[in-house]
């Protein structure tokens, strides 16, 4: 996939207080066309508070947020045009219809007429809504609910989709769609999504953010975030039989091994770090060969992403 | 239509989608024409007018209004739709007036309904029907006023009690303000210029005017600057305390 570069969002010195705490410390970036920017930090980190700094609703106490171009409080109705949002827990009006809705939304957005009619039709079919269409919002499941309120996010085809954990609460299947449906606009949006589920980020963003204490930590493709972690290029070899001495210190000799550790199991399992993160396994497979040992798995792990999360957002404890 | 009409039309639909507009309607015909007949002894009069009807609204609105008018932004507020208003291509100001004005025109379907009354009494006699007119009017503006103030309370407190519980008190004080009783304790001492500017600022001061049948500007305007007041005072308020 070819990148552009035009920023769609950008943020510059965002800062915003409460009292005497605060929620957001300059945190600057920006999101470019194509990219799918993932939000990633713990509970009250500052995701959804940076999220509602750039879809408008809440004022920054320093700082600014230019969306497609237009600054959010300048210019905010322009901003808000080429906009989409689905705030956390995907609000709405409960005595609605999706359809009575999204038609609201779509008047709101300024479509009238046949064009409306259009929109709306085609955004519910997109998300799956058809069978539900007349059934009050508050009468329907937490999956149904989620798909409204991405409906009127992306309803207008804005060129900027904030979307506050879009996959919150589903069920697998669920989360599989929204997915698939955030993969299918990735190309001609820009796309920011917050998530706690960092297996998400792999599915669908090509770029990783992790914010902690209102500060952004790192700022990477998936990938680079992988990287490091201690497991990044960690080997994992798993033989038959019965456990013997001796493995564990062959494995540790091995050049380039910071160590082996037994995993639990029944099966004699162990996974061998290397130091610096440096590729192993030829070392290893060769070991394997030399010792002839009865191999029933070997393989080489990528980085446990949510160690990175740990060892980045809680750096005061030690790592277990 | 402008996003103030698609607003007022989402929110006069959703009263008729919930159970509210039935509540409200049938309590409110029910205490108007409870108090007309019983308190305001209607037919032992004799006398073919609708005094004894009007006189009893600011006190229907007094309890009636601010239940309704609790809901307008608490209710946004808590289930987070707020976020969903305000990140739409809308101003503050085209929200907060599009809600009024759709709880307003609400509260106007009620009063509309209350036209047996007006039937009847020309059965019964030959009353002053410009005079009624005046007092449906008035009637409609305080009506007017005293949603305005809920509006603000509601845009005040996430919690909807509260928000019923000031809007009474500050409509109270709104209703007796021009009540002799409470004048009296200001005339004693004070100058007359300050007895009469808490008499001008009553409610019943200028629904008095209109439902004696003078349709004078200086009432309007009252009303209508006195809604304009508590809507920027609401839209005050959403700023300040949207976060939360």
């Amino acid at each position: 996939m070819e990148k552009t570069v035009d920023a769609m969002v950008e943020l510059r010195q965002l800062r915003k207080t409460f009292g005497p705490i605060v929620a957001v410390e300059d945190v600057s970036f920006t999101v470019g066309r194509g990219e799918v920017l993932g939000f990633l930090g713990p509970n009250g980190a500052g995701k959804s508070t940076t999220m509602k700094m750039i879809t408008g609703f809440l004022t920054p106490t320093k700082g600014t947020v230019t969306v497609n171009g237009f600054d959010i409080w300048k210019q905010p109705l322009e901003a808000k045009k080429s906009l989409g949002y689905l705030p956390e827990g995907a609000p709405a009006y409960g005595e609605m219809t999706p359809l009575s809705f999204l038609m609201f939304i779509g008047e709101m957005r300024g479509f009238r007429g046949t064009e409306l009619y259009r929109r709306v039709s085609v955004t519910m079919e997109k998300v799956n809504l058809g069978g539900v269409a007349h059934q009050p919002i508050d009468t329907l499941s937490k999956g149904f609910k989620r798909r409204v309120g991405l409906a009127q996010a992306i309803l207008h085809d804005p060129s900027v989709l904030i979307l506050d954990e879009p996959t919150d609460g589903l069920d697998p299947n669920q989360k599989h769609e929204v997915r698939g449906l955030i993969k299918t606009m990735a190309q001609e949006k820009a796309i920011i999504l917050s998530t706690h589920v960092l297996e998400e980020v792999h599915a669908v963003c090509t770029r990783a953010m992790i914010i902690a204490k209102g500060k952004v930590i790192t700022d990477g493709t998936p990938g680079e975030l992988e990287a490091r972690s201690r497991y990044h290029n960690a080997v994992i070899l798993r033989l038959r039989g019965a456990f013997t001495d001796g493995v564990q210190t062959t494995l540790e000799g091995l050049p380039g091994v910071e160590r082996a550790e037994a995993l639990d199991g029944t099966a004699p399992e162990y996974r061998i770090i290397p130091r610096d993160g440096q590729p192993i396994i030829g070392a290893v497979s060769q070991c394997v060969h030399r010792q002839n040992w009865d191999v029933a798995e070997l393989s080489v792990e990528h980085g446990h992403l949510d160690e990175v999360f740990r060892s980045l957002t809680m750096p005061a404890q030690a790592l277990t | 239509m402008g996003r103030i009409g698609v607003i007022f039309k989402r929110e006069l639909i959703g009263y008729f989608a919930t159970p509210i507009a039935a509540v409200f309607i049938i309590i409110f015909l029910m205490l108007a024409g409870a108090f007309t007949f019983y308190l305001g002894d209607f037919f032992a009069r004799g006398q073919s007018d609708l005094i004894p009807f009007f006189d009893f609204h600011p006190w229907l609105y007094l309890v009636l209004i601010p239940a309704l008018a609790m809901r307008l932004w608490a209710e946004e507020r808590r289930g987070g739709t707020i976020e969903l208003l305000f990140t739409l291509p809308v101003t503050l100001w085209e929200a907060v007036v599009g809600k009024f004005l759709a709880a307003w025109c609400f509260t106007g379907i009620a009063l509309a309904l209350t036209f047996p009354m007006w039937v009847t009494v020309n059965i019964l006699g030959e009353p002053d029907n410009g005079v009624i007119l005046a007092s449906y009017l008035g009637s409609f503006l305080m009506a007017g006023g005293f949603m305005a103030i809920g509006s603000c309370m509601s845009a005040l407190t996430k919690n909807q009690v509260i928000a019923f519980v000031i809007s009474v008190v500050v409509g109270l004080g709104f209703v007796l303000s021009g009540f002799s009783m409470v004048l009296d304790l200001f005339s004693g001492w004070a100058p007359q210029f300050f007895v009469e500017l808490i008499s001008s600022f009553s409610f019943l001061t200028h629904f008095n005017a209109l439902s004696r049948g003078v349709v004078d500007l200086r009432d309007l305007v009252y009303f209508l600057s006195l809604i304009g007041f508590w809507l920027f005072a609401t839209a005050l308020m959403l700023e300040w305390k949207k976060a939360e």
